[in-house]
C-alpha cells in the first residue's frame, strides 16, 4: 500500500467522507449527499492547496483523530474544536503541517456540530457516481469511518496558497433562523398552520442527522388528511409528516415523498443549519 | 377519460419550489410521463433552459436548479406534448422465477389462480413510471387498475434483493436487501443496481420492461451494502 494514507485513530460519533455531492441523479433515487456545511468544507480545502472537489472528513459533536502515514498539510473548519498535534496544540481553520506519523486530532466541538478536516490532496476513496460522498440514506460511497480504517489520500494539488485565507466564519447561531418560501403544499395546511410555521419557536431535535433537521415544538395543523401520491422533493424542504412538526432536508434527503411540503428554505441557509446542536431554538420566516 | 389530441398542450400546474425548482402537477400518471419525456427530448435538443434534475414521479415532474423557474411556468402550458411513445425502444427483459411468499395471496386478490397471476404479470408491457425509495428502485406502471393490491399490513422486516413486488398500481424490484411493504410474487437475480457499471440504475424513468418466467432457481442473491438500509418503508 502507498504511504500516502492515513489511519483513523478516534472515529468519533460519526465522521463521514463528505465533497460536493451527486447531484443530478435524483430521478434514479440517487440522494445529492455532499458536505452539509458546505462552505466550511470548501475553506478547508482551500486552506490545503485543494480544489473544492476533494473530499475532506465531515466530523459529527465529537471530531476525530487520524494518523497521517505521510507529512502533510490539513486544515480543520467547521465547527470550532481544539487541534492537535501529536497532542500539541495547533491552529484551527489554519493550515497545519502534520509530520509524517504524527496524529492530527480534531476535538469535540465547542461551538457548532460538524467539522471539516482537509488534507492535501483529499481523502482518494472510491468515487460513485462522481462523487466520494458517504450517503447514509442510501448507502453508497465509503462507509463513516470506524477506529483503525485506512483512507488512501490523492497526491497534493500544488503548495497551499501562502496568504493564509481569511476565516470570517459565522459563529454557530445561538438561534437558528431560516428563511424559507411557502409552497409547493402549503394548501394542505391550514391558515393557522401556516402561521405556526412562520412564527411558533421550535427547536432542533436530538433525532437531526444528515437527511433532515428534525424539529420540536407547536405541529402545524393540516387543511386536508391523507398523503400526496409520491412526487420529487427538494433539497431545503420542510416537509410535514403526520405528527404535524416539520423536517427540513438536508443533503441526504430521499428524492421523492409524499408528505406534503409547505415550504422551501433556500440552500444558502442551510449550512446554518448543519451546524445547529439539538435543543437550539428555532424560527422560520417567511421570505414573501 | 376524454382522450388528447395526439399533441396538445397538457392541463398542468406548475407551482414553484424553493427560489430555482417548479413543481409540475399533472391530472393523469400518463401525461407525467409525457412530460417527462418531452423535457428530456428538450434537454438533449438543447431547448431546454440549464437544470440540475429532473424528476418525475406519480403525478408530477420536479424541476431543480433553474435560473428562472417563473419563465418555464409561464411557457410550460403552451408546449405540444406527444402522447408517449408505446414500442419506440426494446423492453428491458427481467427474468422471474414466480415463487413470492406473497403469490397465493395476490392470487386471492385478483380471484385468479397463481398461474394465472403469472400469465398476467408476465403478459403486461410495463414501463417505469418513476425512482425513489433507493437507488435503482423503479415503480412500474402497466398492470389494469382493477389488478392494483394493497401493501402488506405488516411489512416484512427484511426483502430479499430482486424480489419483485406489488403495491397499489405498482410493480417494483428491491435493487438490494431492506425492509418493505409490497406483496411479493417472485425473485430475479438480474442486478438492478450496479454503480460500477453504466449505465448503475438498470431501469430509468421511462424505461419498457417485461418480466420473463424462468422455472430454474435463481442464483443466490448477491448481497448489497451491509450499511442498514433506509428506515423509510417502500412505497
Amino acid at each position: 500500500m502507498t504511504d500516502r494514507a492515513l489511519t483513523v485513530v478516534r472515529a468519533g460519533a460519526l465522521t463521514t467522507v463528505q465533497d460536493l455531492g451527486r447531484p443530478g441523479h435524483a430521478h434514479l433515487g440517487v440522494p445529492r449527499s455532499g458536505a452539509l456545511d458546505e462552505p466550511a468544507h470548501r475553506l478547508a480545502n482551500r486552506l490545503v492547496g485543494n480544489p473544492a472537489t476533494a473530499a475532506t472528513l465531515e466530523t459529527t459533536v465529537t471530531g476525530c483523530a487520524v494518523r497521517l502515514r505521510t507529512a502533510a498539510t490539513a486544515a480543520v473548519t467547521g465547527a470550532a474544536c481544539p487541534v492537535s498535534v501529536d497532542g500539541r496544540p495547533a491552529p484551527w481553520g489554519a493550515p497545519v503541517r502534520v509530520p509524517a506519523g504524527a496524529v492530527l486530532e480534531a476535538g469535540p466541538a465547542t461551538h457548532g456540530l460538524r467539522s471539516y478536516v482537509a488534507v492535501a490532496g483529499g481523502i482518494d476513496a472510491e468515487p460513485v457516481l462522481g462523487s466520494r460522498a458517504t450517503d447514509l440514506l442510501s448507502g453508497l460511497g465509503p462507509e463513516p469511518l470506524a477506529d483503525g480504517a485506512v483512507l488512501p489520500l490523492g497526491p497534493p494539488y500544488g503548495p497551499p496558497p501562502a496568504a493564509a485565507d481569511a476565516v470570517p466564519q459565522p459563529g454557530p447561531p445561538a438561534e437558528l433562523v431560516l428563511p424559507f418560501l411557502p409552497g409547493p403544499r402549503d394548501d394542505w395546511f391550514t391558515a393557522a398552520g401556516l402561521r405556526t410555521l412562520a412564527t411558533a419557536a421550535f427547536r432542533v431535535s436530538p433525532a437531526t442527522n444528515r437527511i433532515g433537521l428534525r424539529t420540536e415544538g407547536p405541529a402545524l395543523e393540516r387543511a386536508r388528511d391523507g398523503e400526496l401520491p409520491s412526487e420529487g422533493m427538494p433539497l431545503g424542504a420542510l416537509q410535514v409528516p403526520p405528527n404535524g412538526l416539520p423536517v427540513l432536508f438536508l443533503h441526504d434527503h430521499p428524492t421523492t415523498g409524499g408528505y406534503p411540503v409547505a415550504g422551501v428554505v433556500p440552500e444558502r441557509f442551510l449550512p446554518a443549519a448543519a451546524q445547529a446542536v439539538p435543543g437550539t431554538p428555532v424560527r422560520f420566516v417567511r421570505l414573501r | 377519460m376524454t382522450p388528447r389530441p395526439a399533441a396538445g398542450p397538457l392541463p398542468l400546474r406548475a407551482l414553484p419550489v424553493g427560489e430555482h425548482g417548479l413543481l409540475v402537477e399533472l391530472d393523469r400518471a400518463e401525461d407525467a410521463g409525457a412530460l417527462h419525456a418531452e423535457l428530456l427530448r428538450r434537454a438533449a435538443g438543447g431547448t431546454l433552459p440549464a437544470v440540475r434534475e429532473i424528476v418525475p414521479a406519480a403525478r408530477t415532474v420536479f424541476l431543480d436548479g433553474l435560473a428562472d423557474p417563473g419563465a418555464l411556468a409561464a411557457e410550460l402550458p403552451g408546449w405540444r406534448v406527444p402522447p408517449p411513445a408505446a414500442g419506440d425502444r426494446p423492453a428491458v427483459e427481467i427474468p422471474v422465477r414466480y415463487d413470492g411468499p406473497d403469490l397465493a395471496e395476490v392470487a386471492a386478490l385478483w380471484g385468479v389462480t397463481a398461474e394465472e397471476v403469472v400469465r398476467l404479470h408476465a403478459g403486461t408491457a410495463f414501463r417505469v413510471a418513476f425512482c425513489g425509495f433507493a437507488p435503482g428502485f423503479g415503480y412500474l406502471t402497466g398492470l389494469p387498475e382493477r389488478l392494483g393490491v394493497p401493501r402488506r399490513a405488516t411489512p416484512r422486516t427484511r426483502v430479499p434483493a430482486g424480489s419483485i413486488g406489488l403495491a397499489g398500481p405498482y410493480t417494483g424490484v428491491y435493487p438490494r436487501s431492506s425492509p418493505g411493504g409490497w406483496q411479493l410474487i417472485g425473485r430475479t437475480d438480474a442486478v438492478l443496481w450496479d454503480p460500477r457499471r453504466e449505465p448503475a440504475a438498470l431501469l430509468a424513468p421511462g424505461t419498457p420492461v417485461r418480466f420473463v418466467p424462468v422455472d430454474a432457481p435463481v442464483p443466490a442473491p448477491r448481497t448489497g451494502p451491509s450499511r442498514p438500509a433506509p428506515q423509510e418503508s417502500a412505497r
